[in-house]
């Protein structure tokens, strides 16, 4: 692993418009059942402009993020060698179907221990006004060649 | 009235169980809406040539799953305003039985802001996530 990651500035992803069709298939796929992913009158009966994006959705748009990351030709992270250690969403807002959404990443440190690297970094995500929505904070483990 | 107020809560009370049923269908599915596409999520042979004891199911399809019992028992009277879990232990789904995952949501701490709903998620008789805190805040 590259421990200069952490100093490099990424470019913002290109908006991201979340699709009605998009949060229901995301919600199907999370087994997620609320009328409020899945119905437009529900969710505006609630108050909302349209279908809500289940909590865990910006994980779709900071996958953009992770691309950045691994196409890093000086990065070495082997794919197959990837798993999650930890995951938050801090949310402004909820997302619902017709937001557009921008995530800049940033990587805030890379640690080694015992032959595994310890990736963490955070997308900010942000709506076509700029206003703050929602930050994905992730930690991936890139395991070595021995674990 | 705050939310705890409006909710009825009290700390230890447990909001929400509920079982889920994971098969090789739903990782695929996943997988797809998703954009993870590793291959550690749908194929044996890269599962096992990187050490793994098997297919895996996504992380974030665990983490995704276990918040859906808290989204239904709120029912629009407030909002998950912050997720988040540490994933202790691999959910192995194998090809013909698949894996189950239980989730249980309790109350864990109230405030001014909401609540804070823990979640345990256990699949063969062990937690597999850590630290799975849901903040509920009000609209």
């Amino acid at each position: 692993m590259n421990p200069d990651l952490t100093e490099r500035e990424f470019a913002a992803t290109p908006p991201y418009l979340v699709g009605r069709e998009k949060v229901r298939e995301f919600a199907r796929a999370t087994l997620a059942t609320s009328p409020l992913h899945h119905d437009p009158a529900a969710a505006q009966a609630a108050g909302y402009a349209d279908v809500v994006a289940p909590p865990t959705f910006p994980i779709v748009i900071a996958e953009a993020t992770l691309q950045q990351l691994l196409a890093e030709p000086d990065a070495g992270i082997d794919f197959s060698r990837v798993v999650h250690g930890d995951q938050r969403f801090t949310y402004s807002r909820p997302i619902v179907a017709g937001d557009e959404l921008t995530a800049t990443l940033r990587v805030t440190s890379i640690k080694t221990l015992g032959g595994n690297s310890m990736v963490a970094s955070e997308s900010t995500m942000v709506d076509a006004e700029g206003a703050h929505v929602v930050t994905s904070v992730s930690t991936l483990v890139v395991r070595g060649d021995d674990s | 009235m705050s939310l705890a107020d409006t909710l009825n809560l009290e700390v230890g009370q447990v909001v929400a169980e509920q079982t889920f049923a994971l098969s090789r269908d739903t990782l695929v599915r996943y997988a797809g809406a998703s954009g993870d596409f590793n291959p550690i999520h749908y194929r044996d042979d890269v599962a096992a040539q990187v050490g793994l004891p098997g297919v895996l199911a996504h992380g974030m399809l665990t983490m995704g799953v276990a918040v859906q019992p808290v989204v239904d028992w709120l029912d629009g009277r407030g909002w998950v305003s912050d997720y988040q879990v540490r994933f202790t232990r691999p959910v192995v789904v194998d090809p013909a039985a698949g894996a189950e995952v239980t989730v249980t949501a309790t109350v864990g701490v109230i405030d001014d802001a909401g609540a804070r709903i823990d979640l345990t998620a256990v699949y063969d008789g062990q937690t597999v996530l850590g630290k799975a805190q849901v903040r509920i805040s009000a609209h």
